[in-house]
């Protein structure tokens, strides 16, 4: 117990030393700290749109008002008009000017669910409700963009998380059984798990949502995508598991076990697997990416998440079409948050890998 | 070693051919079939249907319907496409030709910088480049395809008015009235439509195999043998480029397989993405009609060309290494 103990310590130490790895660590922990309080943090309701603000440019913040500096910033009202061009323009009525507040009365939701709350982190106080403060601008239907990715990051960041936890466990049963009872159990299972690995995991992606109707409820869909996700990536995982099973079922302890009468399950899961444990946490991080841009992809072209419920890939499916980013290139933004978590996830298991790999 | 080949292929075919298997039962899963349009069709006759659906053995329970397939299969007749109107045989052989392109151009790329890259850094460990090439491996590993492809549309828009840089363009992989255009306008126009996804893809690739190379070579610059070609004097461009490289590349060539495989699925978003008329895009677009053969049939090409890719790479290593030979 003490031996372990030294080395998670020793670990940890050389964790702290991976400033870029630390600097992922506390990006994800701000994310999904927001994911969690994200009722609050979103200033409007998923589905609280402004037809007249469609498309609306982020609203500008003046942290100078009336040639002093203002804290809280002050935001005008914007309206559209057309020029020459008959092109919308987004003007500001500076006549008008209302400051943003913090814990602002908005509209009424359930803090995770079963809380009401009607304040929210910030907002503007308009009786009329036509002055809105949209940090990153306004979608088609005029919804803030801003508490749309909120909202939105409560599927992209939990996909990876439960789609990692069923590789986990598909990979640990099929890989360590196959490592230890060798032979044409192994022989199949290794076998099938090439078939997966055979295809290209974009096609084996189509072909099984494509196993499904088109028009299913985004709730349905989005565990479905997390089913999809961890049957492809099952395969490799377990191969590298299996690889190690029959290392470590060669070594003297394992001997041991079963000269003693120990099951084997309890050698499997009490002697082998836990010696996988440091590869895995480090694969298993490290393959987190892989979950969130499969659900963006999905969701991008279509076939996964879709309006009203709203993910990053969702989000930015809304600029497919070349005329939106040229005209709205905010509607981008989503994006930088996929980039973001997945960069954030990257140096994370990295830095877990040195930590971790005693020979480093 | 050719036996290993030929042993890999004799696995490496009934294992896509299972996998075919289990898109047909995929599909057939999904409600509604490709003939459900045609039945809609006041136009069309119940005797036509019925004519297409003894032809195609719709009726046939879903085994008998995947022995068909096969026995075609072998014959080498892959079925027709209803949404396309058009044997699949011709419709993929179109689709793989362009995706091969773009696959083709985007690996030349990738490797022809990365090697580099990856020896340079791993020369100079450390050292200022090797760092900020590093970021920017972290910078290239991360970013989503998908994003770059939509930023660099921006980026392009934005540069409209810089001749070359601003008028690429950003979509599809011929300009209108691209069959009227003379041979060489047409190589160039299909050029500057290549741009943009190769380096798309080639970014995306590129970071890893730049870490990889860096590692490889930083390994090999650590062994006996080099200390030694040191020692007996040789000029230090000899030691790195005439003998560390040449070990440090034979386990990249390995990974030659591997990346075709992520190439290919990165390059099928894209294609979306782009409207590139390649497999990718076929696929989506068979998924969502719900036209079975060519779904099979992207299936089996994808994996096909992943086999391949596999192959080509046991072959690169049999003529760069000669210890695998014996």
């Amino acid at each position: 117990m003490s031996r372990n103990f030294l080395h998670t310590n020793r670990a940890f130490e050389k964790f702290k030393k991976h400033s870029l790895a630390v600097t992922g660590l506390w990006v994800l922990v701000f994310l999904y700290v927001c994911m969690l309080f994200a009722e609050f943090i979103a200033p409007y309701n998923l589905d609280n749109g402004n037809r007249a603000l469609s498309f609306q440019p982020p609203s500008p913040l003046h942290f100078i008002h009336n040639n002093s500096f203002a804290f809280p910033p002050v935001v005008h009202p914007l309206s559209y008009r057309f020029n020459q061009l008959f092109e919308r323009e987004f003007i500001e009525d500076t006549t008008l000017s209302l400051a943003l507040s913090f814990f602002t009365a908005g509209d009424a939701v359930k803090l995770f669910g079963c809380i009401p709350i009607r304040h929210h982190l910030f907002g503007v106080n308009d009786p009329t409700g036509t002055t809105r403060v949209y940090l990153f601008g306004a979608d088609g239907v005029g919804r803030d963009l801003f508490s749309r990715i909120v909202y939105g990051s409560r599927v992209s960041l939990t996909v990876g998380l439960a789609g990692v936890l069923i590789t986990f466990l598909l990979g640990f049963i099929i890989g360590g059984m196959a490592g230890f009872y060798g032979g044409k159990i192994d022989w199949i299972l290794m076998r099938t798990a090439e078939c997966f690995m055979l295809v290209p995991s974009f096609f084996l992606m189509l072909a099984l949502r494509s196993a499904f109707p088109m028009n299913l409820p985004s709730s349905t869909v989005y565990l479905l995508i997390i089913l999809i996700m961890s049957f492809i990536g099952w395969a490799s995982f377990s191969r590298i598991i299996r690889g190690m099973t029959l290392s470590i079922a060669k070594r003297d302890y394992v001997t041991a076990a079963k000269a003693i009468g120990a099951s084997d399950a309890r050698i499997i899961l009490v002697h082998i697997l836990p010696h996988t444990m440091s590869f895995s946490i480090v694969s298993l991080t490290l393959s987190i990416p892989g979950y969130i841009l499969g659900e963006s992809a999905l969701s991008l072209i279509g076939l996964g998440i879709v309006d009203p419920a709203a993910s990053w890939g969702n989000l930015l499916g809304g600029a497919m079409n070349v005329a939106d980013i040229q005209y709205h290139p905010w509607i981008l933004i989503p994006g930088v948050f996929i980039f973001i978590t997945v960069m954030a996830f990257n140096f994370l298991g990295d830095g877990l890998r040195d930590a971790l790999d005693p020979n480093r | 070693m050719h036996g290993e080949i030929l042993r890999r292929l004799a696995i490496a075919i009934p294992q896509l051919l299972i996998m075919t298997f289990i898109t047909f039962l995929l599909i057939d899963l999904a409600p509604g079939d490709i003939l459900a349009q045609y039945r809609f069709d006041p136009r069309i006759s119940q005797k036509t249907i019925k004519a297409l659906e003894d032809k195609y053995h719709f009726d046939k329970p879903v085994f008998v319907q995947y022995g068909y397939w096969l026995v075609n299969f072998c014959k080498g007749d892959l079925g027709y496409s209803f949404s396309r109107n058009a044997p699949v045989t011709a419709v993929i052989l179109e689709r793989v030709g362009n995706t091969f392109l773009l696959g083709i151009f985007a690996l030349v790329f990738t490797w022809a910088i990365a090697i580099p890259l990856g020896v340079f850094a791993a020369v100079r460990q450390y050292s200022w480049t090797d760092r900020i090439m590093s970021f920017i491996s972290y910078f290239g590993m991360s970013l989503p395809s998908f994003f770059l492809a939509l930023l660099l549309m921006y980026l392009i828009y934005l540069a409209s008015g810089i001749p070359l840089i601003g008028s690429l363009p950003i979509s599809g992989m011929v300009s209108a009235g691209f069959d009227q255009f003379p041979w060489h306008r047409k190589i160039l126009d299909i050029g500057a439509h290549l741009m943009l996804p190769t380096i798309v893809l080639t970014v995306g690739a590129l970071a890893s195999l730049q870490r990889i190379a860096r590692g490889n070579m930083l390994e090999e610059l650590r062994k006996n043998y080099i200390t030694t070609a040191r020692a007996k004097g040789l000029p230090e461009n000899r030691v790195v480029y005439g003998h560390a490289l040449r070990n440090a590349i034979n386990p990249l060539i390995t990974l030659f397989g591997f990346s075709f495989s992520d190439l290919l699925s990165g390059a099928a978003l894209l294609e979306i993405i782009i409207n590139w008329p390649g497999l990718g895009s076929c696929m989506l677009a068979a998924v969502r009609s719900q036209d079975t053969f060519l779904v099979m049939g992207s299936m089996l090409m994808g994996g096909g060309m992943l086999v391949l890719g596999n192959l080509l790479a046991d072959v690169l290593l049999i003529i760069s290494d000669p210890r695998v030979r014996s």
